[in-house]
């Protein structure tokens, strides 16, 4: 059984206890253990379920590259699936449950597919829940989601309490990762002056070095390296964050990192976690490696662990991982776990040594400390139910006959180090294969290429394949020195000539459940390149992204293709490193923040006045103000009928108002515009249609000429900037000799729309500028003053009553808006919303900019022809317009519809005809555009696009309902269904 | 005659650094070719500082001119004068190809105060902050997480950040919650 040993323990502080539970039972743990460390002490070797087989499982590393440990961690609101205990600080409180059991984790019934593996190979899914068809969505699928899988979901009620946020940062030089390499690497480029940022994914400085050991500089190691540190945080020009991970490297020097900031000590103040988004000249990238597991029989039961990682439980946290530990290798590394096993005073009954001839410094050593040394020697077996019992031993070279067996609760194992390649390999770095280390490493002359087209990520250390210290050391121009190690031998699978029984049980990938054979089975069955392995076998594709499994997976690939390692390559890296959470891409967009907002200067009083709010664009505008006991419905009726009948006021501040201006500023409109706008007189305004040089109507608007230079563009709301951009786009980059300026003057300005019988009443009421019809006629504008303040009224017309558009600078607009409403009152003034609007424009014959326009709409379709100029030469769309295709006869156009019996036609509905189309669906004629009920002619009114309308008026067809059997009789009408003559408007 | 109401009314928060929204400031938007003597002329005349260089703005007690663009120049005056400066501006430049709009109710103005600065603005703008990058005195157009802005270091612990008046709700609350107190980096710039 694990536990926690008497003395040592370098990370933890025995004079703090922290109180944790796992699955329910309270344990207790340090302050410095990782919650495996602590669930180790607490005796607790099953951790967990596997994906597939649901075959019990234990902690396998002490880092990132966990794959077994994974939990739930928190409760509720925080609750976060798939957190590795590896890497999850202790703290008092926490809470953590195993995964993927059922009904728990000791008794697991889903055990059964592990009794079943033989018959559930790789592809097994593909090949047995192919036919038929139906039963994968309603019977595969469902018991294969319940059985199956990691951590599940948080509750979709479940919100995230904790805050994020991101910090943008520039530096010279990025150094990834704290170990000895990067700790030297900075102190390098420090030393030249240059800005460097050093980050380390842990809280501790210094990789491996303290517990692996060594010299530095004729210092012992670890004393070298707090020295170094302290120089550091001496260095004004370096800055050094912990818990703080390189997650991903991108072009341009652009890298984003991954801060943990409150997960060690939840319920703090500030945010949890904070993505550092870094430019940097150069990004140096010493990530270290990662011990490699071997595969041999049984190598997934609890107890069998990373040989590093068993010595790093022992040295870091004073815990032991089991009683009698057998150390398992095919390198000279390994020898430490025994040596500080022994020097821990735990037990080692042997070290098994894959290679026939042993004699390096770590094994003499492990020798002369009374360590068994067995040489040429593998794992048949591994024994036990649910921890280790005993391992089986045989002959490395032979075929796995069982020499003795030899009881233990732990097997450390190493199948040597894969230099952590990932950082420089995310933005384009290549690897070369190291024969004398079976790894790939970094190739520096194929380095990532920035803009001037030279490398700028370089790497140090042992992620660039110098894996001892004093190799480490030396490629960042220090001195260490580290025991000679000797070669190892590559051993992809033990023993050598391991038999299907033995291959059936050697795990590769621990989290997805990919064994040995399944590896093989997919080369037999031809998938041959090593991503079409990976996809069949599901092989590196877990959370851990194969971290342990990817490089004995290709080799294994690579043997039963018979052919060498570099051949079959590697499959892609890609960013993360290992998962970043939700939270901290979002950063702090959310709730508030998730989206801005862009409020009217009258926002607050419409809030105050009980605005029911509608999104147009970025805008929030009212759709109605709804009165206590008053439905939006009614509210909606009651401003319609007060707006023809009595006074509205509509804040239609967020119209986008273009300034444009210069010699050629009228050419440039005629080109803009598909009618005439260089015509215009100063003083007037004229209604006008933007569209795509693909001839799709794209905007319109009320323009009106300021002065021989200069007009006023008004745009859709949600239209200004992107017409403003479109205006831009063609001075730029084809009209650039022309002399025009265009300046987006939209928010200088609020604006209020005046309407009704009354408009005129109110604003003679305000006083200060004439407002009579001749001196301001319809579609003309005026500048002047309105109860002292400085306007500009318009008198245009979107709802066919006398109505007068008031601009007014938009620090004085809730000033202005007051006045009219307080001078109104006597003329039954009331505000009216974007509903109003939408229906008041609607019983006009009105077209609204998407609504009966989607991108596939010409003017023509909506029987805009006389705003369609046919003397100019040229607009944009013109020539569009004349393609086969838009001059069709049987384009869908506009037509008003009425049913017949009054109702209100749905949003959107088609009409149909006789007969199917090739996908059997009914053939359809037309659809509905806009559709309401309107409260001046108390019946349903529509407009909508129908195949040769404007020719049929007076025609009765058929609408269809969603529910696809309902059918609704509808006549086509003039969409002009309220005013026709324009006299109201004209008064 | 009321006083101008801006978008916010003053608003402040107090936290690593403090925030305030400023009173209404005069601002003149200039589209003209900024290489032509006899429109930096006119600029500078109105103006009555000099012409700032790429990216830099020259003020004076209450007036200043701001690069924008190659084509944009800005100029500030007191609120209550910008009518009459615009009129100015169009005098001075009668005959030239200019367009002068008054935007002076179009933006929203903030002070940022304290030794924080730049590791606030660091939160929400990919604007390369360090000293040597953006000096005190140099204009930076960029981004504040979703929306634009142009912010200007007046010393080493005050900026001074203009952005759209419809988006300044959002902008006091997105500066607001990067300078909370509990959420400092202590990052050195």
């Amino acid at each position: 059984m694990s536990t926690r040993l008497a003395t040592g323990g370098r990370l933890i502080d025995r004079s703090q206890t922290q109180n944790f539970s796992f699955n329910g039972k309270r344990m207790e743990g340090h302050a410095g253990d990782t919650l495996a460390s602590a669930l180790l002490a607490n005796g607790q070797t099953l951790v967990g379920r596997s994906f597939k087989y649901h075959r019990p499982r234990g902690i396998v590393a002490s880092g990132v590259e966990e794959p077994n440990a994974l939990v739930g961690l928190g409760k509720g609101h925080s609750f976060e699936p798939n957190q590795r205990a590896t890497t999850t600080e202790l703290f008092d409180g926490l809470t953590a449950e195993s995964q993927n059991h059922w009904p728990s984790l000791e008794a697991d019934i889903g055990v059964v597919n592990s009794a079943l593996s033989r018959f559930l190979p790789a592809g097994f899914y593909y090949k047995t829940f192919m036919y038929p068809r139906p039963f994968w969505k309603h019977v595969y699928e469902p018991f294969i989601r319940q059985s199956a899988g990691l951590g599940k979901a948080p509750k979709s009620t479940a919100r995230d309490p904790d805050t994020y946020e991101h910090f943008y940062v520039h530096s010279d030089v990025l150094v990834i990762g704290g170990g000895i390499a990067g700790l030297l690497a900075a102190k390098k480029a420090g030393s030249e002056g240059k800005d460097v940022l050093l980050l380390e994914q842990t809280a501790h400085w210094g990789g491996r070095t303290p517990v692996d050991g060594g010299e530095i500089a004729g210092q012992d190691a670890g004393v070298a390296i707090d020295s170094l540190i302290a120089e550091l945080e001496a260095m004004p020009n370096v800055q050094m964050r912990t818990r703080c991970m390189g997650a991903g490297v991108y072009d341009h020097g652009y890298v984003l990192a991954y801060e943990r900031l409150t997960d060690h000590v939840p319920k703090s103040d500030g945010p949890r976690h904070r993505l550092w988004r870094i430019r940097t000249g150069e990004v140096i990238t010493a990530t270290g490696a990662l011990e490699r597991p071997l595969s041999f029989s049984g190598n997934d039961l609890p107890g069998v662990m990373l040989a590093s990682a068993v010595r790093d439980y022992v040295v870091n946290y004073a815990v032991s991982p089991g009683a009698r530990t057998v150390v398992v290798t095919n390198n000279d590394d390994a020898y430490r776990t025994a040596i500080a096993l022994v020097e821990a005073g735990e037990k080692v009954p042997a070290v098994l040594d894959a290679r026939k001839d042993v004699n390096g410094a770590l094994p003499e050593k492990a020798r002369a400390m009374g360590i068994r040394v067995l040489t040429n020697t593998g794992i048949a077996k591994v024994k036990g139910l649910r921890s280790v019992v005993s391992v089986d031993i045989c002959d490395q070279d032979g075929s796995g006959d069982v020499r003795t067996g030899i009881p233990c609760e732990v097997v450390a194992m190493s199948g040597g180090w894969s230099p952590v390649v990932h950082l420089w390999s995310h933005c384009g770095g290549k690897l070369t294969w190291d024969d004398a280390q079976a790894c790939f490493r970094p190739n520096p002359e194929r380095a990532p290429t920035g803009d001037t087209g030279l490398g700028f990520v370089s790497v140090v250390g042992a992620a660039n394949g110098n894996l001892t210290l004093d190799a480490c050391v030396a490629d960042v121009g220090g001195k260490a020195m580290s025991p000679a190690e000797k070669p190892l031998e590559p051993v992809w699978i033990m023993p050598a000539k391991a038999k299907g029984k033995h291959r059936r049980k050697a795990w590769l990938d621990y989290q997805n459940d990919v064994k040995a054979s399944d590896v093989a089975l997919a080369a037999r069955e031809g998938f041959e390149s090593v991503e079409h392995a990976k996809r069949y076998t599901t092989l590196g594709m877990a959370t851990d992204q194969g971290k342990l499994s990817n490089i004995n997976g290709l080799a294994l690939l690579s043997d039963a293709l018979g052919q060498p390692i570099p051949q079959t390559g590697t499959t892609t890296f890609r960013p993360p490193y290992t998962p970043i959470s939700m939270g901290a891409i979002a950063g702090e967009a959310r709730g508030e923040l998730f989206q801005p907002i862009r409020e009217t200067p009258m926002h607050a009083w419409h809030d105050a006045n009980r605005a029911d709010w509608e999104p147009v664009g970025h805008w929030r505008r009212p759709y109605a103000y709804v009165r206590k006991g008053e439905s939006v419905e009614k509210a909606v009726r009651r401003e319609v009928n007060n707006t023809r009948e009595n006074l509205g006021l509509l804040d239609a501040s967020t119209l986008g108002k273009l300034i444009v201006k210069g010699p050629d500023a009228g050419k440039f409109l005629d080109m803009m515009y598909t009618n005439m706008m260089s015509t215009l007189k100063v003083g007037r305004c004229r209604y006008g249609l933007m569209c795509s040089e693909n001839g799709f109507l794209s905007d319109d608007g009320v323009v009106a000429r300021i002065d021989d230079d200069t007009w006023l563009c008004h745009t859709t709301s949600g239209g200004a900037d992107r017409i403003h951009a479109h205006m831009e786009e063609w001075l730029q980059t084809e009209w650039w000799d022309w002399k025009v300026w265009v300046v987006n003057a939209t928010e200088q300005y609020g604006q209020i729309a005046v309407v009704g019988p009354n408009a005129r009443k109110v604003l003679e009421k305000l006083g200060g500028m004439d407002v009579s019809k001749e001196a301001l006629p319809f579609m003309a504008w005026a500048d002047g003053h309105l109860t002292g303040i400085p306007v500009r009224a318009y008198r245009i017309s979107f709802s066919g009553e006398l109505s007068y558009e008031i601009a007014v600078p938009a620090n004085r607009a809730l000033e202005l808006w007051d006045a009219l409403h307080k001078a109104g009152e006597a003329f039954g003034a009331m505000p009216y919303g974007t509903e109003c609007l939408h229906i008041m424009r609607a019983e006009k014959g009105f077209i609204m900019i998407g609504d009966e326009t989607d991108g596939t709409v010409i003017p023509q379709d909506l029987g805009l022809h006389w705003a369609i100029s046919k003397k100019k030469d040229d607009f944009l769309g013109k020539r569009a317009q004349q393609r086969i295709d838009m001059v069709r006869e049987d384009r869908w156009q506009l037509v008003g519809l009425e049913t017949l019996d009054g109702s209100v036609l749905p949003d959107g509905a088609y009409a149909v005809t006789d007969g199917t189309n090739a996908n059997g669906q009914r053939n359809m004629i037309g659809r509905v555009t806009s559709t309401y009920y309107s409260p001046t002619l108390d019946r349903g009114i529509a407009m909508g696009l129908v195949e040769h309308g404007p020719s049929r008026m007076g025609e009765v067809i058929t609408f269809m309902r969603d529910d696809g059997v309902t059918e609704i009789k509808t006549r086509m009408v003039d969409p002009v269904f309220y005013d026709k003559e324009g006299a109201k408007q004209d008064v | 005659m009321s006083e101008p109401v801006t978008a916010l009314g003053g608003a402040t928060f107090e936290g690593a650094v403090t925030i305030t929204e400023r009173p209404a400031q005069g601002m003149i938007t200039i589209r003209a070719d900024l290489s032509s003597a006899k429109i930096v002329k006119a600029l500078t005349d109105v103006a009555g500082v000099a012409m700032p260089a790429m990216r830099g703005a020259v003020t004076s007690a209450d007036t200043g001119l701001l690069w924008m663009s190659p084509d944009e120049a800005m100029l500030l005056c007191p609120y209550a004068e910008s009518t009459e400066t615009v009129a100015a501006l169009n005098t001075a430049l009668t005959g030239e190809h200019a367009l002068i709009v008054d935007v002076s109710d179009a933006r929203a103005v903030f002070r940022l105060e304290g030794s924080a600065c730049r590791e606030v603005l660091a939160k929400v703008t990919p604007a390369d902050l360090r000293e040597q990058s953006l000096p005190v005195g140099e204009l930076r157009r960029t981004r504040m997480a979703q929306v634009a802005a142009a912010l200007r270091f007046l010393d080493n612990t005050t900026v001074e950040l203009i952005c759209f008046r419809s988006v300044a709700s959002y902008m006091f609350k997105l500066l607001s919650t990067a300078a909370a107190p509990s959420a400092q980096v202590d990052y050195r710039f």
